[in-house]
């Protein structure tokens, strides 16, 4: 089913473009890879897809059974969280906070909510821990376990596994990929490492100061920036040969 | 000591700066622990200078309450600093530091020139540093801090879980469909009151120390964001009402020995904090 449907998006802050003529869409269960170069605009994408920001021109419309409060969101750590005291659960409930409504508080049902997904991703015995004495790969499920909580339908993830060590980019991919798999649920990931990511991909969103690319990762493979990203592979298996 | 205690809580200006004490302590500690961690930490500075300012302009409209004026002036300062920042073209800690020095300038230049008082310096002294002024309050202006007290108190307890998810993640609550320029607009406003009623009690240079210590002991010891905010409360109560009664037994300045208390308390928390690692 179709979920996001953007056409001819030109992206931006006033008078200053960032990008333009993006057009992709993203149906239940796909896997997009939204890659691209620094600058290129894909933090404005990501902006824009979560309705913090309004597109200077084009359409986003969201499909039937989405609506875009319904995103669960990843975003890039901040520093101000790096020192933050709250504990694992805290947080976690928090993703829930769109279900709260005119409610004051959390009952028994967004606990509950809360608990599922901190054991689905392995970190329910971190539950009273402070969120700040986590390792950075702890850190990340916190906030997955939470954009899991505030949807089960799409999440948005804005470069998941920036300033992790190998192992634990590893687990985060793998975490990724199940809940895409197992669940169902589609995934749109910003990411700039190109040999880590489209291995999991089934769409390439590929953004350049140039051209915009969007396909199956088929298609991608066989374009110009495919064929940067197959060379680069390439010398790299070289490498490690 | 008991007995000193007893004679002192006789008079009404003795239960009256506690009671007041009590809620200001609270209502400070409760917002302090959001505004230390959104990186607002001078905003009691800030907006008590704003407050400052504020008064010496009622004074020279010959306003019979002075907070008709002091408190619309002040949350708008509030709103302006809190809730649009980001926005505009200077940021965060610049437009803190700019508006409090403005209002402060503006403020002892319209005492100066137009005040009818004689000693214009005693006047400055007492609102910077709040001198005597809560052993002085009336019945009035216990009942005015108990209704804005509770009045925040309670705001805060509703939007407790919506205060943390935009504390903690902007983007994200944004992100999930909460209005969190009405919850920034609501915190500034709650703050602007705060400030405007701390400064009965400490005077405006020490707004700020009832604001971030108790927010920053209970930092250094508690991990969650309620075990902080609960603790931050209870410090600063204590600290708050030590001061209080340190002022009235040794007749040292109220809100200077709240401050030395709360410097103490911290200190302590520090150490324990250290030591458990």
């Amino acid at each position: 089913m179709l979920q996001i449907q953007c056409r001819d998006l030109t992206l931006g802050y006033e008078k200053q473009v960032v990008a333009k003529d993006i057009s992709f869409e993203v149906h239940t269960g796909d896997y997009l890879c939204i890659l691209g170069e620094n600058g290129s605009g894909k933090s404005t994408l990501v902006k824009t897809l979560l309705g913090l920001q309004k597109p200077l021109r084009g359409t986003l419309e969201f499909g039937q059974d989405i609506r875009a409060n319904e995103i669960g969101y990843l975003p890039q750590q901040t520093d101000t969280q790096r020192d933050f005291p709250a504990s694992v659960e805290e947080i976690v409930l928090s993703g829930c906070i769109n279900r709260l409504g005119m409610r004051p508080f959390y009952g028994r049902l967004e606990k509950e909510i809360a608990r599922e997904n901190m054991e689905q991703l392995g970190i329910d015995h971190l539950a009273k821990r402070c969120y700040r004495e986590l390792s950075g790969g702890q850190q990340q499920r916190v906030l997955l376990a939470r954009a899991l909580c505030a949807t089960r339908k799409l999440l948005l993830l804005d470069e998941p596994v920036a300033g992790l060590d190998p192992k634990a980019t590893e687990e985060m991919y793998g975490l990724i990929e199940r809940l895409n798999q197992k669940q169902g649920i589609t995934i749109i990931m910003v990411s700039h490492d190109v040999l880590e990511a489209v291995p999991f991909a089934s769409h390439i969103l590929y953004m350049s100061h140039r051209d915009v690319f969007f396909g199956d990762r088929e298609s991608y493979l066989k374009s110009p920036a495919g064929q940067m990203y197959a060379s680069m592979l390439e010398a790299r298996e070289k490498k490690n040969l | 000591m008991i007995e000193t205690l007893r004679y002192y809580l006789q008079y009404d200006f003795v239960r009256y700066a506690l009671i007041v004490g009590t809620l200001i302590g609270l209502c400070s500690s409760l917002l302090g622990v959001s505004l230390v961690l959104k990186r607002f930490s001078f905003i009691g500075d800030g907006l008590s200078h704003v407050a400052f300012g504020a008064v010496a302009i009622a004074a020279l409209m010959r306003v019979e309450n002075d907070m008709i004026v002091v408190i619309p002036v002040t949350a708008l300062a509030a709103v302006l600093l809190l809730a649009f920042t980001g926005k505009t073209a200077i940021r965060g800690d610049a437009a803190i530091a700019m508006i409090s020095v403005a209002a402060l300038g503006i403020g002892y230049l319209l005492l100066s020139r137009y005040s009818g008082s004689a000693n214009i310096s005693a006047d400055v002294c007492s609102s910077l540093f709040g001198s005597t002024s809560i052993l002085t309050l009336t019945g009035a202006d216990v009942g005015f801090c108990v209704v804005i007290s509770a009045a925040v108190i309670i705001m805060f307890v509703l939007l407790f879980p919506k205060i943390f998810a935009v504390t903690f993640d902007e983007s994200f609550a944004k992100a999930t469909g909460i209005q969190t320029q009405v919850y920034n607009g609501l915190i500034a406003v709650i703050t602007a009151l705060v400030i405007v009623v701390a400064m009965e009690l400490a005077g405006s240079l020490l707004v700020s120390a009832l604001i971030i210590f108790p927010a920053l002991s209970a930092m250094r010891v508690f991990k969650s964001f309620l075990s902080v905010t609960v603790c931050a409360a209870i410090l600063s109560v204590a600290g708050t009402l030590s001061g209080i009664l340190i002022s009235v037994f040794a007749s040292t300045p109220v809100g200077a020995s709240i401050v030395v208390v709360d410097l103490a308390i911290f200190m302590v928390f520090a150490a324990v904090g250290k030591i458990r690692g």
